[in-house]
């Protein structure tokens, strides 16, 4: 649990955090999203003392981190940002096991552990431990940033920005592995972004900040249906809104008991659980189908989807 | 080409060594320049002892200049020193600034004849590139690697250490390499108040009007300026590459 009170920063005469107040749950992922100048890496740096706040406290576990000096609280805590910040004249392998070492962990206990971390993030060790960030894609220095931070297993990972440098399909595919790792380590995500469709695609919450203010912070579907300000209906769009928010749904949750078939007969076009209720809704369009049977991925039905019981959740309330 | 260079280089080499260990034997090249008899060679010391004496000196030089001038630079660089930076700059300016025979005259009264005032000229006169190529160096670290390095919980020292001085070292060794050439022909002057080099050489040809002597003191000089700038730049090739930085 990171608790935030009153958190304030001034430059001068210039507010660029403001009185902002929120907790984050343990093993969630919480995004910030704002414009730039919003405030928010602001707000994510007072987290790992990389800015001293002017006002308010940052607890975390309960303990004030002021209590705790800057470069023992941040080895405890994953740092990631846009540029990755690869060490150029350190290996892959090297950079990973920085933590580690600043911990004084033993070389074999890192040595397993870079490799682990290696294979998470689908680089071959063999391949890639030798090799120097310049000799790496944009998405592997990407992935070496995620696996650096996360090398102490740390319980908080902070992340600024850190899809912003990928192309669009490398982009959806490591935001596919940050929710993976993030399930799979349990750790606390705490991400800032200015693209709402990441927000919205990674956030078990979301927080809306504009000039140095937090407007909104609740679950990305209550952004949706019940914008608290006319700023987060302007971020969040409310022309594609509907979309988004059947974006959010599972197939799975939304599937209403019974097939869509004749009895007995066969289960007619399928989609999985997992898939979002605006992909099946593409899916019936493209079809031209009215209807369509929702498989687990065990492969037992789950149900049935139509586009009228599709249509109906696309609407707040 | 490089076949070619290294092939020059060598010849230099071999030439130089020869020069200074068996000079009487070049006697017949330097005879023409002479008048009335006078020594070809100069005869009143060693030359190889000269050279070496007169290298000696520039390293002892180029040392505490790269001490003092990495340790100024790291300092104004940090942020509690970064209001110290225009007066170093300016300092070391004036250590370049201030020619050093003007040094020498100024030390010679304060620390007596010999090494010592040279030591102390050329020592002013070569802070200057390796004080400016280390700030540069030290500048051009990417923010981005020096906010990773402070996220990942590195202390300020441990990212001098292992961060800003090992992506700054490439520059810094040129810094030392530039001091290093530029001091070996201001060595010379050092001759000028009894500290022992090839500028005795010189001054013995000025004095007694022999060109040869005057023109085998600034040939050596000019070799090994040449000889040291390439095998410094070779060096540091091979120290960056087992240091990963390139």
């Amino acid at each position: 649990m990171i608790e935030i009170e009153s958190l304030t920063k001034q430059y001068g005469p210039t507010t660029v955090v403001d009185d902002v107040s929120m907790s984050i749950a343990s093993g969630s992922i919480t995004v910030i999203v704002g414009t730039s100048g919003s405030g928010k890496s602001t707000l994510l740096r007072m987290i790992n003392k990389l800015i001293e706040p002017t006002r308010g406290r940052v607890r975390i576990e309960g303990r004030d981190i002021a209590l705790t000096p800057a470069p023992l609280l941040r080895r405890k805590i994953g740092y990631v940002i846009q540029g990755y910040g690869l060490f150029p004249h350190r290996t892959v392998a090297e950079n990973i096991a920085t933590v580690p070492k600043l911990l004084g962990w033993e070389g074999a206990r890192i040595r397993a552990r870079v490799d682990e971390l290696l294979k998470v993030f689908q680089l071959d060790p063999c391949e890639y431990a030798g090799k120097f960030p310049y000799q790496l894609s944009g998405g592997q220095q990407q992935r070496v940033g995620v696996a650096r931070a996360l090398a102490a297993e740390p319980a908080v990972l902070l992340m600024d920005e850190p899809f912003g440098a990928l192309d669009p399909i490398i982009r959806c595919k490591a935001q596919d592995d940050l929710l993976e790792i993030q399930r799979r380590f349990g750790t606390t995500v705490v991400l800032v972004t200015h693209d709402m469709d990441e927000a919205f695609r990674l956030g078990e919450r979301v927080a809306v900040m504009n000039q140095g203010r937090v407007l909104q912070y609740d679950r990305p579907t209550v952004l949706l249906t019940r914008p608290m300000d006319p700023f987060v209906s302007r971020l969040t769009g409310t022309a594609d809104r509907s979309l988004r928010l059947l974006s959010l749904i599972k197939a799975g949750e939304a599937a209403e008991p019974g097939s869509a078939a004749e009895p007995g007969a066969a289960l007619g076009p399928t989609v999985s659980a997992d898939a979002s209720l605006r992909e099946v809704l593409c899916d019936l369009l493209w079809r031209g189908a009215a209807s369509v049977s929702v498989l687990r991925p065990d492969g037992t039905a789950a149900g049935t989807l139509t586009v009228g019981g599709i249509l109906a959740r696309g609407k707040p309330g | 080409m490089a076949t070619l260079a290294r092939g020059l280089r060598v010849a230099a080499f071999a030439l130089l060594t020869a020069f200074l260990v068996f000079p009487q034997r070049f006697a017949p090249l330097f005879a023409p320049l002479t008048e009335y008899g006078a020594p070809p060679i100069y005869d009143q010391g060693s030359l190889l002892g000269l050279a070496l004496a007169q290298l000696g000196t520039v390293f002892l030089a180029a040392a505490s200049s790269t001490i003092v001038a990495v340790t100024l630079a790291i300092l104004v660089t940090r942020r509690s020193g970064a209001e110290f930076l225009p007066l170093s700059r300016t300092l070391v300016n004036v250590g370049q600034t201030f020619p050093p025979v003007a040094v020498l005259a100024v030390a010679v009264p304060l620390v007596g004849f010999g090494l010592k005032p040279t030591l102390i000229a050329l020592f002013a006169y070569g802070l200057l590139p390796i004080f400016e190529n280390t700030i540069s160096g030290l500048q051009s670290c990417p923010q981005s690697v020096l906010e990773a390095a402070d996220g990942m919980g590195m202390s300020p020292g441990q990212r001098l250490w292992s961060v800003e001085l090992p992506l700054a070292l490439p520059l810094i060794l040129e810094g030392i390499r530039l001091s290093v050439v530029i001091n070996v022909g201001t060595a010379t002057l050092g001759s000028t108040v009894a500290a022992k080099g090839l500028g005795e050489v010189i001054i013995a040809g000025l004095l007694s009007n022999n060109t040869a002597l005057i023109l085998q003191g600034g040939l050596v000089t000019g070799l090994m300026a040449m000889l040291l700038y390439d095998s410094l730049a070779a060096l540091e090739r091979r120290l960056l590459r087992f240091a990963h930085v390139v």
